[in-house]
C-alpha cells in the first residue's frame, strides 16, 4: 500500500519539477499529465485501501477533465506554434505589468 | 443714572387702523419705489426723462408726507398711533410676520425729513449730475434709496425695518461706487458693504432673540412683551441692536467705512452719508425705548459709544484737508451726540430726533454747498487749494455760512437749540458725559471754523487754470432752502412742541436737575463755541495756509489725518487674524485633509505598481507561485492538525 503512495508521490514531483524547469510546452503539458496521473493513482489506491469507491470515481472525473484539458491545451499550443515559430512558454509572456 | 420710569409708564406701540388719508401711506413707499423700478428697468428711453421723473416721485411723496402730517396733527395726540396692514409676509407655525406700516409722530418727522430733504437734492442733483453719462441710473438708484429709507422707518415690525435697513445699505453701496470706473471708489463701496454687514448681523441677532424671547418681532407685540422679560434678555438685545446701530451710523468700532464713502457723488453724501442713512441707527435705538428703558446696562453702553464717536470725529475732522472728509468726520461726531441723546434715556430721546432733524438741514446744506466749491473748482476737494472763494461764490457761500452757524450753534439758528438740549441732557445725566459734550462742542466750532476760513476766506490758492463760477439755478435753489431751514429748524422746539409731538412714542421725563442753571449752562457752551472759533482763526485765518499739507507735524495731527488709525487697528486686530486664519485654515485643508486623502490614494496606487510588478508574464513562475502557495497551505494544514 505504502509503496503506492510513494510512487504516486514521485511521479507528482517529477511532474512537479518538469513544469518548473521545462520550457518547452509540449513538455510542460506532459508533466501537467503526469502530475494528474499521479493523483490518480492515489485516488485508486486510497479508494482501495478504505474499501469505497469515491477515490475510483474522482479518478474518472479527472480523466476526463484531463480530455478535455488535452483538446484545449493542444490547440492553443498548436496556434502559438504556428503564430511564432516557437513552443517556449518563456517566449509568450507578453500577458505582464 | 438718571431715573428709569417705572414699566407701567414706558409707552406701550398699540396702533388702530389706518382711515382716510392715512390709509395711502403705503404710497409713500410705493411712489419711489416705482420710480426707481422704472428707471432702472426702462433703461436708455427714460434717458431723456429720468431725473424729472426721480425727483417728481420724491417730490409726491413729500407732498403726501404733509398731507398725512397734517392728517395726523387733526387727531388727538393719543391717538397718532396708526397701522396700515398691507399684507402677511410670514406665516410658518408660530411665526408670523406682517407687512406692515406704522405712522406714528416719530416715523412721520422721519418721513418728512427724507422726502424733503431728498426732494431738494434730488433736484440739486439734475444739475450736479448734468453732465454724467448715467445720471437716469444715479436717479433710479437714488429712488431706491429713498424708497428703502421709508420702508426702514415706516416698518411696523423689526422684520419690516430689516428690509429697509437692507435696501438702504445696498443703495449706498451702489451710490459710493457709482463712479465705479475709479479704484478707490469700487474699494470705498465694499468696504461700506462689509462692515456695515457686520452691523447687520448684530441687528439680525437682536431680531432672531426677540423672536426667541418674545414669539414676536412686531414693534407692538415687543413692547408689550418687554415689561415681562429678564433684564439679561434685553441687556442682550439692546448691545445687540446697538451693534446693527454703529454699523449703519458709523459710531466707533464700526465707524471707518463713512470717510471712505465720500468717494460717491456729493448729493450722495449729502442725502445718504450725512442727512439720513447715517441717522437710521438714531432711529433705532429710539424706537426701540421700550428696550432700552428696561436694560440700563445697554443704555450705558451707548452712552460711551456715542461720547467715544463725538469725541472721534471731532478730531479727525481737525486735520483732514479733503472738504468732503472733513464733513464726514463731522457727521461722524454729529451723530454721536444723537446717540448720546438716545442713550440717555427718555430725558434725550426726543432731544436726538429733533437735532437729526436740524443737523439733517445743516449738514444736506453745507454738503451740497461743498458740491458747489467742488463744482466751481474742477473737482478739487483739497481745501489748501481754495481759499478767498466768498467773493466768486456769494450764494453758496452764504449758504455755508448759515449752515456753519447752524452746526457750531451760534445762538438763534437751529443747531444752537438742539445742541444746547443735548449738553443740557448730558450734564443732566452726569457732569463727565457733559463736560465730553461741551468739549465736543468746542472742537466742532473749531474745524468748521477752520474749513471755512480755508474755503472762503484767507489768500487765493488754486492754479491760474481753474475759474471758479456759481453754480447754476437748479443747484442753487436747494441751498437756499436748505439754508433757511438750517436757520428755522429751532422753531420746532417752541414751547417744547417736538417733546410734546413725540411724547406718544418715546415718554416724556421731567427737566433734569442740572448743576448749573440752564440759563448759565448756555453762556457756558456759547463761550466754549466762542474759543473754539477763535483758536481756528488763530490758527488758520491769521497765517498763511500752505498748498501742500506740511509734514513736520506733532504726532496728535498725524494720528487725526489717519483717521486716528481706525483702519490701522481694525488691521490689526480684525483684518490680519482673519487673513491668517484663512491661510491658516487653507493650509489645513490643503495640507492635512487634502493630505489624508491623497496620502492614501498614492499609498494604495504605490503599493498597485509594486505588487503589478508580480505579474512577470512567464507561466513556469506562477505555477512556482502556486506551488509555494499549495505547500504553504498543506503545510499549515498539518501543524493545525497536529496542534
Amino acid at each position: 500500500m505504502t509503496e503506492y503512495v510513494i510512487l504516486s508521490a514521485i511521479l507528482f514531483t517529477i511532474g512537479a519539477v518538469g513544469v518548473l524547469v521545462r520550457r518547452n510546452a509540449l513538455v510542460v503539458f506532459m508533466c501537467v499529465e503526469l502530475m494528474l496521473n499521479a493523483c490518480n493513482l492515489a485516488f485508486v489506491a486510497f479508494a482501495r485501501q478504505h474499501g469505497n469507491l469515491d477515490g475510483q470515481v474522482a479518478a474518472f472525473f479527472v480523466m476526463v477533465v484531463a480530455a478535455a484539458e488535452v483538446v484545449v491545451g493542444l490547440a492553443i499550443i498548436m496556434t502559438i506554434f504556428r503564430a511564432r515559430r516557437s513552443a517556449s512558454v518563456d517566449d509568450a509572456s507578453l500577458l505582464r505589468y | 443714572m438718571t431715573p428709569l420710569l417705572a414699566a407701567a409708564e414706558i409707552p406701550v406701540v398699540a396702533p388702530v387702523a389706518a382711515d382716510g388719508v392715512l390709509a395711502w401711506a403705503w404710497l409713500l413707499v410705493a411712489l419711489p419705489l416705482a420710480g426707481s423700478v422704472i428707471l432702472l428697468v426702462g433703461g436708455r428711453f427714460t434717458d431723456s426723462f429720468g431725473h424729472w421723473l426721480g425727483t417728481a416721485t420724491a417730490a409726491a411723496s413729500f407732498v403726501l408726507g404733509v398731507t398725512i402730517f397734517v392728517a395726523l396733527l387733526g387727531r388727538p395726540a393719543d391717538d397718532r398711533s396708526i397701522s396700515q396692514h398691507l399684507w402677511t409676509w410670514f406665516d410658518v407655525g408660530d411665526f408670523q410676520v406682517s407687512m406692515e406700516l406704522l405712522v406714528d409722530p416719530l416715523s412721520l418727522l422721519f418721513v418728512l425729513l427724507i422726502t424733503g430733504v431728498g426732494s431738494l437734492i434730488h433736484l440739486y442733483s439734475v444739475g450736479y449730475m448734468a453732465h454724467d453719462p448715467r445720471r437716469r441710473r444715479f436717479f433710479g438708484y437714488l429712488n431706491l434709496f429713498v424708497a428703502a429709507m421709508l420702508m426702514l422707518v415706516l416698518a411696523g415690525d423689526y422684520v419690516g425695518l430689516f428690509l429697509g435697513w437692507e435696501g438702504v445699505g445696498l443703495a449706498s453701496y451702489l451710490l459710493i461706487g457709482f463712479w465705479q470706473h475709479k479704484p478707490s471708489a469700487a474699494a470705498a463701496a465694499k468696504k461700506a458693504f462689509v462692515m456695515n454687514r457686520v452691523g447687520d448681523m448684530g441687528l439680525s441677532l437682536a431680531i432672531m432673540t426677540m423672536f426667541v424671547a418674545f414669539g414676536t418681532t412686531a414693534y407692538a407685540g415687543v413692547s408689550e412683551a418687554a415689561s415681562g422679560a429678564s433684564e439679561a434678555t434685553l441687556t442682550a438685545i439692546g448691545i445687540l441692536l446697538l451693534v446693527g446701530a454703529c454699523g449703519k451710523s458709523a459710531q466707533v468700532p464700526l465707524q471707518g467705512w463713512l470717510l471712505d464713502a465720500m468717494e460717491g457723488p456729493t448729493p450722495v453724501s449729502a442725502l445718504i452719508h450725512a442727512a439720513t442713512m447715517v441717522t437710521a441707527g438714531v432711529y433705532l435705538i429710539v424706537r426701540s425705548n421700550f428696550i432700552y428703558e428696561l436694560a440700563p446696562t445697554a443704555q450705558t453702553v451707548v452712552v460711551v459709544v456715542a461720547v467715544v464717536t463725538l469725541l472721534w470725529g471731532a478730531i479727525i475732522g481737525c486735520a483732514k484737508d479733503d472738504i468732503k472728509k472733513a464733513l464726514a468726520g463731522s457727521t461722524m461726531s454729529q451723530i454721536g451726540y444723537m446717540m448720546l441723546a438716545a442713550g440717555l434715556g427718555v430725558a434725550g430721546y426726543a432731544f436726538a430726533i429733533f437735532h437729526l432733524i436740524t443737523h439733517g438741514f445743516f449738514k444736506a446744506n453745507m454738503f451740497l454747498g461743498a458740491g458747489s466749491v467742488m463744482h466751481a473748482m474742477d473737482d478739487d476737494v483739497d481745501m489748501r487749494h481754495y481759499g478767498g472763494l466768498r467773493k466768486l461764490l456769494p450764494v453758496t457761500f452764504l449758504t455755508f455760512a448759515f449752515g456753519y452757524l447752524a452746526i457750531i450753534g451760534f445762538p438763534g439758528f437751529s443747531g444752537f437749540w438742539s445742541k444746547d438740549l443735548i449738553i443740557e441732557v448730558a450734564f443732566g445725566h452726569s457732569t463727565l458725559v457733559g463736560l465730553a459734550a461741551l468739549l465736543g462742542a468746542g472742537i466742532t466750532a473749531f474745524y468748521m471754523t477752520r474749513l471755512m476760513l480755508m474755503t472762503f476766506f484767507t489768500d487765493r490758492r488754486w492754479e491760474p487754470d481753474v475759474h471758479p463760477h456759481e453754480s447754476p439755478k437748479v443747484m442753487t435753489i436747494p441751498l437756499i432752502v436748505l439754508a433757511a431751514l438750517s436757520l428755522l429748524g429751532g422753531v420746532l422746539v417752541i414751547g417744547g412742541w417736538i417733546g410734546d409731538f413725540l411724547e406718544p412714542v418715546v415718554g416724556h421725563a421731567p427737566h433734569p436737575e442740572l448743576p448749573v442753571p440752564a440759563i448759565v449752562l448756555t453762556l457756558i457752551i456759547t463761550a466754549v463755541v466762542a474759543v473754539g472759533v477763535a483758536l481756528a482763526w488763530l490758527l488758520v485765518g491769521r497765517q498763511e495756509v500752505p498748498r501742500t499739507a506740511p509734514q513736520d507735524v506733532s504726532f496728535a495731527t498725524r494720528a487725526a489725518r489717519a483717521d486716528l488709525y481706525g483702519d490701522a487697528i481694525n488691521d490689526t486686530l480684525v483684518v490680519r487674524p482673519g487673513a491668517a486664519l484663512t491661510r491658516g485654515l487653507v493650509g489645513f485643508d490643503s495640507g492635512v485633509v487634502d493630505g489624508a486623502i491623497e496620502g492614501g490614494a498614492r499609498g494604495i496606487g504605490g503599493l498597485s505598481g509594486a505588487l503589478r510588478m508580480l505579474q512577470t508574464g512567464y507561466v513556469r513562475s506562477y505555477a512556482l507561485s502556486i506551488l509555494v502557495g499549495v505547500i504553504v497551505v498543506v503545510l499549515a494544514l498539518l501543524v493545525v492538525n497536529w496542534a
